[in-house]
């Protein structure tokens, strides 16, 4: 049987050392400073709604639904030009083209990267990929302007495009989120186990086979997570489309054509001088709103599905 | 004198076999040899949860005064987080949750008002990988007075006192603002010691120190161990039995048992006594079975 | 689990060693061209923006460039240059122009902007990596929170500093100050992020020695973890502000413009090099676009020189635990 010795001072007491806890006051200010910074984060998440919503409220009281929802601006409407849609049939069109260039190049880098490049190809190979995600945007959109639209697009391809147009602006969008959908989709490549490829190997399958028919699909959430987090960048860049992307609303569906996006009006117009308080002023954060809500949505489900794959494996 | 009957009371007669019992039924069935005459800890019905898993079932053992008392036993029974929650390292999981007591010279070191940076200061630990700061060899020793606000007259002296204490003054007394990541493994371990030592601890908390080194290193780690002894009580986790038969005064076996549901291991403690009663009469079978390495 | 993995590929390289004959049929070496291709066209496109932007700005590699502001030159220099090239006075401005407003104001911003978000960005890590209990709800709804505000449109932070400026109660537009805090709110998330990364990275044994020795987990944070940390933290900063410096966006809703002076604080009015640039490459007249393609170089050479210092930093400093 067990001798459980009852609690209480021990066989040789000593001195009893104190255990008690100190206060330490500088520790706790310290601890709360550090959180307030964290909070931060929360606060300018709050902060960027509220800031946008008040404005918006009052455009929504100056403005019908119906007129804001709608695929024309009225007759009418003066200075004002409140049709959204058309804008967020800009951003869309842009976005495709965009996604169209990104996805399958974005996609062919990281199985490179994942499949085939050695371990240290890979510690080269990949910063130089990111390197694309580096080069500001106002950068891009002069090179859209500059030599795709007049040289690559006109002279070379031979398409009678604008001078601003949606195709050189998501083609050169396209190209600045290859890393973003590069990187997310070697991450979830490289996280299908090593099993499944030998299955696969070990029945005969070569590499190619074994990386699309196997790899491919069973990383395919993290690929959904990757071209949705690609997405959300594209619809939210501005200074690509501000430049590249037209400065007129249009609902054509040919990207020749200049096309004016929600972050391009929003960028347009507020370099403009619009009297805080007028329906114009507080229409940018009526679409910037809507900007937000969009991408906010996206970023979700992007988060929600890495999570997801990070478990599964 | 206050020596305590040795009442170990053997439980091999007409016991059930082991797997039908429950684990409290079994807890209550581990025999406690010889207990120390002087102690400076002890646990009582002491229980380790993480989460839901209950990882350490009902031990109550008595550390000796300046001796050297090793925790032994297959890997997953749960010697390892009983040494964490002697100094409350434990603390520091995420999810773990521990009941019954720990005294140390009668406080409860898991009592409210305790506070845990105050109980590592007085209870040192030495880990199984060496993991010197990256430091100066001299900063390394230094920072522990340092940060717990000793008073100290000379830190250098006292860095060397500490270096001496874990026998590597000679080694490193020319290169002291040099790197530690520079010694070797065995070097780095002993200066690990040594800074744990600078603090004045009273209670020393090895977990497997010398599973990393070599048979040379670990042999003047045991060494020094020894010599330590005076100044110090020391308990020691190792997977190495002849470790423990060499250098330990008291010896507690562990086993781990599965749940029948959910397979999960919980330890418990098997047999306590003198090192040298335990290996050359264990009371209870599977000590004897795992000393004679037919298991673990 | 590691010993598992690399018998994996142990089967596996020993699998393709002797399936080569099959991984290249023609269908193969088509598939393994096209990602081939895939990799190396973001370096095409670049090595062609480069070339394209270097030999349209080419005419403007000249001391003007620094030393102007926008579209300004000095009386007795219009005319010596107008009968030297036999250009019309008028026109002249626009081939001097030049972008020391933007280059010195660009500086100011990132500084501004380094003061605010870092301090502010390893704060936030420090307790979300070091203290918080991610387990609780709070702390992992700041988790998801941050991955999202690293992703929100740049231009939309512009919104909130021009409210921030408005609450405030900064009468004047387009000052330091705006422009700062519309950057620092754009790279805070990828501050924190990268931080956090460089925390991690810093192996447990070291904060469990410190703890062990009944230092407070403050002390443990001050005196091991961050120092260790800095490397990979400076990396990220760094990394974080050469973002900054070529952001436009945001800088348009704080309302950045034109200026023919250099600022001396953190409320005079100031112009950034992206804010020129862009104002600059939708204008018709070709000089100015010759400029703007100079003004891109030299933006380029700056955030190059950004990433090259981070790397530098991660190479020389980086310790493989």
């Amino acid at each position: 049987m067990t001798v459980v010795k009852e609690p209480g001072p021990p066989l040789g007491a000593g001195p009893a050392p104190v255990l008690t806890a100190r206060s330490r006051p500088g520790e706790t200010v310290i601890k709360a400073l550090l959180r307030t910074a964290a909070l931060l984060s929360v606060a300018i998440t709050i902060g960027i709604i509220l800031a946008v919503l008040q404005p918006a409220i009052d455009f929504f009281r100056q403005v019908p639904l119906s007129d804001f929802l709608a695929m024309s601006d009225p007759a009418e409407s003066g200075e004002l030009k409140p049709a959204v849609l058309p804008l967020l049939w800009g951003t869309a069109l842009t976005t495709i083209v965009a996604l169209l260039v990104a996805v399958p190049i974005g996609l062919a880098a990281a199985m490179y990267l994942s499949e085939y490049a050695s371990k240290r190809a890979r510690k080269w190979l990949k910063p130089t990929v990111e390197l694309l995600a580096g080069v500001p945007s106002v950068v891009y959109g002069f090179f859209a302007l500059s030599f795709v639209t007049p040289t690559l697009l006109n002279d070379i391809l031979q398409l009678k495009v604008s001078l601003t147009n949606s195709l050189a602006a998501g083609l050169v969008l396209g190209v600045m989120i290859i890393p973003t959908i590069a990187s997310l989709s070697e991450d979830s490549f490289s996280a299908v186990p090593m099993a499944l490829r030998q299955g696969s190997l070990a029945m005969g399958a070569n590499r190619m086979q074994t990386t699309v028919r196997v790899v491919l699909p069973a990383a395919l959430s993290g690929v959904a997570a990757a071209v949705v987090l690609g997405l959300s960048r594209a619809v939210g860049e501005t200074m690509i489309v501000a430049l590249a992307g037209g400065s007129a609303k249009s609902t054509s569906v040919d990207p020749t054509e200049g096309h004016q996006t929600m972050t391009a009006f929003i960028a347009q117009t507020a370099a403009g001088e619009n009297p805080p308080g007028s329906a114009e002023y507080n229409m940018l954060f009526a679409v910037a709103l809507l900007l937000f809500v969009i991408t906010f949505v996206m970023n979700m489900i992007s988060i929600r599905i890495v999570r997801r794959f990070r478990q599964a494996y | 004198m206050s020596t305590q009957p040795a009442t170990a009371t053997s439980s091999t007669e007409g016991e059930p076999s082991a797997l039908s019992l429950s684990i409290d039924e079994e807890a209550k069935h581990s025999v406690i040899g010889e207990v120390p005459a002087e102690s400076v800890m002890e646990t009582f019905h002491l229980n380790v949860f993480y989460g839901d898993f209950h990882a350490v079932h009902d031990v109550n053992l008595t550390f000796g005064k300046n001796e050297i008392t090793a925790l032994i036993g297959p890997s997953g029974c749960g010697k390892s987080t009983v040494l964490r929650c002697l100094n409350r390292m434990n603390d520091l999981v995420p999810g773990a949750r521990v009941e019954g007591e720990i005294n140390y010279h009668g406080q409860n070191i898991y009592g409210p008002k305790v506070d845990p940076i105050a109980v590592r200061q007085h209870i040192g630990m030495v880990f199984q990988k060496p993991n010197p700061f990256p430091k100066s060899i001299y900063d390394n020793i230094a920072y522990g007075p340092r940060v717990i606000g000793m008073k100290v007259d000379n830190m250098d002296d006292l860095v060397e006192e500490a270096l001496r204490g874990a026998a590597l003054w000679d080694e490193v007394k020319d290169k002291l603002k040099q790197s530690a990541y520079g010694l070797s493994g065995g070097q780095q371990q002993r200066l690990c010691i040594a800074r744990t030592i600078a603090t004045k601890p009273d209670v020393i908390l090895m977990d497997e120190p010398c599973s990393a080194l070599d048979p040379i290193a670990t042999a003047k780690i045991e060494d020094l161990m020894l010599q330590m002894r005076k100044d110090f009580t020391i308990i020691i986790v190792t997977h190495n039995m002849q470790q423990a038969a060499r250098v330990s005064d008291r010896t507690a076996f562990f086993t781990a048992k599965p749940d029948e549901t959910t397979g999960n291991r919980t330890g418990l403690l098997v047999e306590f006594d003198r090192t040298k009663q335990l290996f050359s009469n264990p009371a209870d079978k599977r000590t004897e079975d795992y000393i004679s390495g037919r298991f673990g | 689990m590691s010993t598992a993995t690399t018998t994996a590929r142990a089967v596996t390289t020993s699998t393709i060693a002797t399936g080569k004959s099959k991984d290249r049929n023609l269908a193969s070496l088509i598939f393994l061209g096209v990602l081939w291709f895939s990799l190396f066209f973001g370096v095409v496109v670049l090595l062609a923006l480069i070339i394209d932007t270097a030999i349209e700005g080419s005419g403007r590699f000249d001391h003007y460039l620094f030393t102007d502001y926008e579209k300004s030159i000095a009386h007795e220099q219009a005319q010596k240059f107008s009968e030297l090239r036999g250009i019309p006075v008028e026109d002249l401005s626009n081939h001097f122009t030049g972008f020391r407003g933007g280059i010195l104001g660009s500086l100011w911003l990132m500084i501004t902007t380094a003061l605010l978000a870092i301090p502010l960005g390893i704060a936030a890590a420090t307790y979300l990596e070091e203290f918080a209990d991610s387990s609780t709800w709070y702390n992992r709804m700041i988790e998801v929170n941050l991955q999202n505000l690293a992703a929100v449109p740049s231009i939309i932070y512009g919104m909130l500093a021009a409210a921030i400026m408005g609450l405030m109660g900064f009468q004047f537009k387009g000052i330091v100050i705006g422009g700062a805090i519309a950057l620092a709110l754009l790279i805070l998330p990828v501050v924190i992020i990268t931080t956090r990364e460089a925390l991690r990275a810093v192996p447990q044994d070291i904060r469990q020695g410190s703890l062990a020795l009944g230092a407070t987990v403050w002390q443990t944070t001050r005196r091991q973890t961050l120092p260790s940390a800095i490397p990979g933290i400076a990396t990220g900063t760094i990394l974080g502000l050469s973002r900054a410096i070529g952001e436009a966006a945001p800088l348009i809703m704080v309302g950045l413009a034109a200026v023919q002076w250099d600022p001396t604080g953190f409320t005079s009015k100031v112009e950034a090099l992206p804010m020129q640039i862009f104002r600059m490459a939708s204008s018709p007249q070709e000089a100015v676009q010759e400029a703007a393609s100079a003004g891109i170089i030299v933006l380029l050479a700056m955030i190059l020189g950004m990433n090259a210092i981070a790397i530098i930093i991660r190479n020389k400093f980086q310790r493989s635990w």
